[in-house]
């Protein structure tokens, strides 16, 4: 390769290409058509968890241990499924609290503490800024190995060079003076850089491509595909040792696993990327199977490359660097410039996210509240936008020296893969203060504060020295026999816990000396009343989707002092943008009309918040502000007022759905009223119908009687007799009706009783027998054998018989009539049926024979009845539990029957109760 | 010359004495026991005036009071309904259908006779 001048100008041109990139997508942005929205973009950007320890560090680390590898994406690929829950939550809050960091998060949560952010930002800044150098390294040394190309020779000793030799320095500043141009041009209230987010992206396409690029080449250019690759490691004895348990056990698969999926949550860069720059609750959804889709496609290689490569290189080669010094020896000059580019791309992105996060995160936590305190006796400068800008610019600066410095001193000292998962441990003791603090309302300050140092200085003993003494900074002696030789105090071996690999065994002491202390810590008191009113808005966040903070304020403050107040930290401009902005959104024209309240107190916190942080933000707003503290008990009556309310809220929705079905029952109430309201006009109407007819006639008769009493004898005596027989239908009729109404209401007396229905036959044949005789009529019975007993009133069935045996000595033809009474046993029970010759019924009046005032019969004979007759009968034996129906064909008789059902003592003993209460009210009195 | 009278009732006590109430004041009686009867009697006797109960079998009276307009063939003829059914509702429906009076039942005989003379004097 022609050298040095050419890697490093397509270095710079990369670099120059993102920058172009991220400013189209700021321009883009500015004018409304941001491309960040898109779903993939956001899942794209979360990859810049796969940083150059991935692009190199996977190959190395499989060379080693196998499958080792894998649970740094075996643990956020199963973490993902989490995301629609925990990741959503951590969205919600930041974006209605303004969080601009991880420390904001936590500090924010218990309190808007200081020192609780200033902690956070320490711990992030030493556990990551080993995870930095380790990028420098990476950067320096693939620089260092292409430029001997072709020839392939592992880069010197960095510290053997002096400093201004050393490329990883310029490639420090290089990146320093980028992650500027990213991050920290210009101050954003809400601390989002759409650029940024747009060129790490394409950052993530790049190193997948070339990753994949070189895997291809290696599997399918060097071998014939996977199955050969294996085969030829398998007969040179390299596959054997990777496939067998390389990690000791499960342990150390799930300690990885678990401490990965941690990380891909709380490393400062996947916050920043994953919370922060977060644009739309949608975007999770994409994100959580596209992420663990992209950790997939940039592992398949990762074998293939880690076993050719020990088969082409040979031990000289460091696996490190297997997927750049493949394509080399094979002289794939563009294969390994473009291998080159991807590692930058890796290395680039993870460098530029976690430094702008950090610098943040140093600004807003460490440096501001410095300059408060500094500035409660000095005033302050009129325009702090300048000095912030500055503070961030020299922070991001400041950080990669830092990582440059430290792979000074211990680049050489640790494989890359251990410096990873150093970093990674660190930031997972941000966990229980974080992930507690989103479900339990009962972490305190000083909880958090006492879980958090507890879990570094354990992390830092069991992990972080154990590490200074392997380059040789420590004595070996403090690892291998403990301090001061006490052996229960062994770094990697603590009170005892031998045999553990130290990344499970400082997993399991930090994160036990973290939860236990944060959660006996804060136990010690109950919430103040700051942590009580933020603990409700992080805990409840998915409940209320509007941020509550603003209920928690009381105070008066002038709106001009607010806004000089942001102007000073955002820019007069930027601020009055803020401010009218608002206006718009309460609905006013003019930000003079703003009243200040609690409400925009709390925009202009926010806004501040994505500056400076929310603890800083609330120190700076409580000092133009005329603030009434609120107690404890004023914020928890909030908090319950708040639950009150959705509890109310909840009771409305169930009552307004009992009305709802109570308002449907009663339209159908109402209409079956509407109905029976009609049937008894019917009825009431036919009653007076039927009783006017005879009146008529008793009526006309009586006045030509009356009129002319000359009249003949014999018309006389005819009238008179007419008169008498129309008066019999009339009481007859009455009386019907009465018994009817009083069955239909109920109120009937049932003198129930055990009854044997052939005794009640016969009786009833034997009265009604003139009526059959006077008609030349014959009666047959066909009564079954044994004994027909059943629980009813004897007198009602009296009263059904003889209605049936009347009708049909009514209907029998005179003198060839014949009636056949039968009862026998069915399954229904007993069935009684009267049997007549008559000349039946005709069919259209057949389904109706049972209403009132339908009677059957010839037309012109009208019959004498009232029509009421086979209504009551149909009611008592209904009533007694049986069915009565008609069967006719006209012209051949007609045969009535009706079933009761056998008497049963034990179900009588419950039914006979229910009929006395129910329907015998009378007597029970 | 004698006036001819329908009776179209299917109550036979009623029309007994309806029949003998005519009679007594010289009217030509002839009856009828259903609304079918009633009509073919009204076409082939020529009545002078009907006296027409509403709830009748096979076709009830305000039916035959319809056919009996809508024929003009038998314009001319009177229609008195003479009903049990007293309701507002079918007073007004028989009067809408054509019926020139309308007596609810029971009546009074000295009315009836009275409604009938005026009718038939009407018509003169």
């Amino acid at each position: 390769m022609s050298g040095g001048p050419l890697i490093a100008g397509v270095s710079l041109l990369y670099l120059g290409l993102l920058f172009a990139i991220a400013h189209w997508a700021d321009r883009r942005a500015a004018r409304g058509r941001s491309v960040i929205a898109h779903p993939a973009i956001y899942a794209l950007s979360l990859a810049v968890y796969c940083t150059a320890w991935t692009f190199y560090g996977s190959v190395g680390r499989a060379a080693e241990t196998g499958l080792g590898f894998l649970p740094i994406y075996l643990g956020p690929t199963l973490a993902a499924a989490l995301w629609g829950v925990l990741l959503l939550k951590m969205v919600r809050v930041s974006k209605s609290q303004r969080i601009t960091s991880i420390a904001d998060f936590i500090a924010s949560r218990y309190g808007k503490s200081h020192v609780l952010g200033g902690l956070v930002t320490v711990i992030a800044v030493v556990g990551v800024v080993p995870y930095i150098a380790l990028q420098l390294k990476a950067v320096s040394s693939s620089f260092s190995i292409l430029l001997q190309y072709p020839e392939i020779r592992m880069p010197r000793h960095a510290d053997t060079l002096p400093v201004w030799q050393d490329t990883a320095l310029y490639v420090a500043l290089v990146l320093a003076a980028f992650t500027v141009l990213f991050g920290a041009r210009h101050l954003d209230a809400s601390e989002r850089h759409e650029g940024m987010v747009a060129a790490i992206a394409f950052e993530s396409i790049v190193k997948l491509a070339a990753f994949i690029a070189v895997g291809l080449f290696v599997t399918f250019g060097l071998y014939g595909g996977f199955g050969e690759v294996f085969r030829m490691a398998r007969e040179a004895g390299y596959l054997k040792p990777l496939l067998g348990p390389a990690l000791d056990g499960y342990r150390a698969w799930f300690s990885l696993s678990f401490l990965s999926a941690l990380a891909v949550l709380l490393l400062p860069r996947q916050f920043q990327m994953g919370v922060v720059e977060n644009s739309s609750e949608h975007q999770l959804r994409r994100a959580v199977w596209m992420f663990p889709l992209y950790l997939l496609l940039i592992n398949i290689f990762v074998l293939p490359i880690a076993l050719a490569g020990q088969l082409e290189l040979g031990a000289g080669v460091d696996a490190d660097t297997f997927v750049l010094t493949l394509p080399m020896a094979h002289r794939q000059e563009s294969l390994a410039l473009f291998a080159y580019i991807g590692g930058l791309s890796a290395a680039t992105g993870m460098v530029i996210v976690e430094t702008v996060a950090l610098s943040t995160m140093v600004c807003n936590d460490l440096v501001m509240p410095g300059l408060l305190r500094r500035w409660q006796r000095v005033a302050p400068p009129v325009d702090l936008s300048v000095l912030l800008l500055r503070i961030r610019r020299g922070a991001i600066f400041g950080i990669l020296l830092l990582g440059y410095l430290y792979f000074r001193l211990a680049g050489e000292a640790y494989a890359l893969v251990s410096i990873g998962l150093i970093s990674f441990a660190a930031v997972a003791q941000f966990a229980p203060a974080m992930i507690g603090g989103l479900y339990w309302r009962g972490g305190t300050r000083e909880g958090a504060l006492a879980g958090l140092s507890a879990g570094f200085l354990m992390w830092a003993y069991t992990l972080l020295l154990p590490s200074f003494a392997k380059s040789g900074w420590l004595p070996a002696a403090f690892v291998d026999l403990g301090p001061f030789g006490l052996s229960w105090l062994k770094p990697q071996a603590l009170f005892g816990l031998e045999g553990w690999d130290q990344i499970s065994h400082c997993l399991f002491w930090s994160l036990a000396a973290n939860t236990g202390a944060f959660v006996l810590v804060s136990l010690l008191r109950v919430p103040n009343a700051a942590e009580a009113a933020q603990a409700g808005v992080f805990v409840d966040a998915l409940k209320n989707r509007r941020s509550a903070s603003a209920r928690f304020w009381r105070g008066g403050a002038e709106v001009s002092e607010l806004m000089d107040l942001a102007g000073r930290f955002l820019g007069a401009e930027r601020a009055r943008q803020a401010f009218y902005g608002y206006a718009g959104e309460r609905g006013l024209a003019e930000v003079s009309d703003l009243p200040a309240d609690a409400q925009t107190v709390h925009f202009v916190e926010t806004l501040l918040a994505g500056a400076i942080g929310s603890a800083s933000a609330r120190v700076m707003v409580a000092s133009v502000a005329q603030e009434e503290p609120l107690g404890l008990e004023e914020v928890l009556d909030i908090l319950d007022e708040a639950s009150q309310i959705r509890a109310y809220s909840r009771e409305l929705e169930q009552k307004s759905r009992e009305l709802e079905a109570a308002s449907a029952e009663l339209r159908a109430a109402n209409v079956r009223l509407q109905e029976l309201d009609r049937l008894k006009d019917d009825f009431m109407s036919s009653v007076t119908h039927e009783l006017r007819t005879p009146l008529t006639s008793i009526r006309a008769f009586s006045e030509i009687l009356h009129e002319d009493p000359e009249a003949d004898l014999e018309d006389r005596k005819r009238f008179l007799g007419i008169i008498v027989s129309e008066t019999e239908r009339l009481s007859r009729l009455v009386n019907q009706v009465l018994d009817l109404a009083k069955i239909e209401s109920t109120h009937a007396e049932w003198r129930l009783g055990e009854v044997d229905l052939a005794g009640v036959i016969r009786e009833s044949v034997q009265t009604t027998e003139q009526l059959f005789r006077d008609k030349g009529a014959v009666v047959q019975l066909d009564l079954m054998e044994g004994t027909a007993v059943s629980w009813a009133d004897r007198d009602r069935l009296m009263q059904v018989m003889l209605n049936l045996l009347s009708n049909a000595a009514k209907f029998v033809p005179a003198d060839t009539g014949s009636v056949e009474v039968r009862l026998k046993e069915t399954s229904a029970g007993f069935q009684v049926d009267v049997m007549d010759n008559g000349q039946g019924i005709q069919p259209d009046v057949l389904p109706a024979i049972f209403e009132k005032f339908r009677q059957g019969g010839d037309d012109y004979a009208k019959p004498v009845g009232t029509g009421l007759g086979l209504p009551i009968c149909r009611q008592i034996i209904e009533h007694l539990g049986g069915r009565i129906w008609v069967q006719s064909t006209f012209g051949k008789g007609a045969t009535f029957s009706f079933t009761l059902p056998p008497e049963n003592r034990d179900a009588r003993a419950g039914k006979s109760r229910q009929v006395h209460d129910e329907e015998d009210p009378h007597r029970r009195r | 010359m004698t006036k001819k009278i329908l009776i179209a009732d299917d109550e036979p006590n009623i029309l007994i004495s309806v029949d003998y109430l005519m009679r007594r004041e010289g009217f030509e009686v002839i009856v009828a026991r259903d609304g079918e009867e009633a009509l073919s009697s009204i076409r082939s006797d020529r009545p002078d005036i009907v006296l027409l109960d509403v709830m009748m079998p096979k076709l009830d009276g305000f039916e035959v009071c319809k056919a009996v307009r809508a024929d003009p063939a038998l314009e001319g003829v009177r229609i008195l309904m003479l009903t049990a059914k007293g309701r507002d509702a079918d007073v007004a429906k028989g009067l809408s259908l054509g019926a020139d009076a309308y007596v609810p039942k029971p009546f009074s005989t000295r009315d009836l006779v009275a409604q009938v003379k005026a009718l038939l004097d009407s018509e003169a």
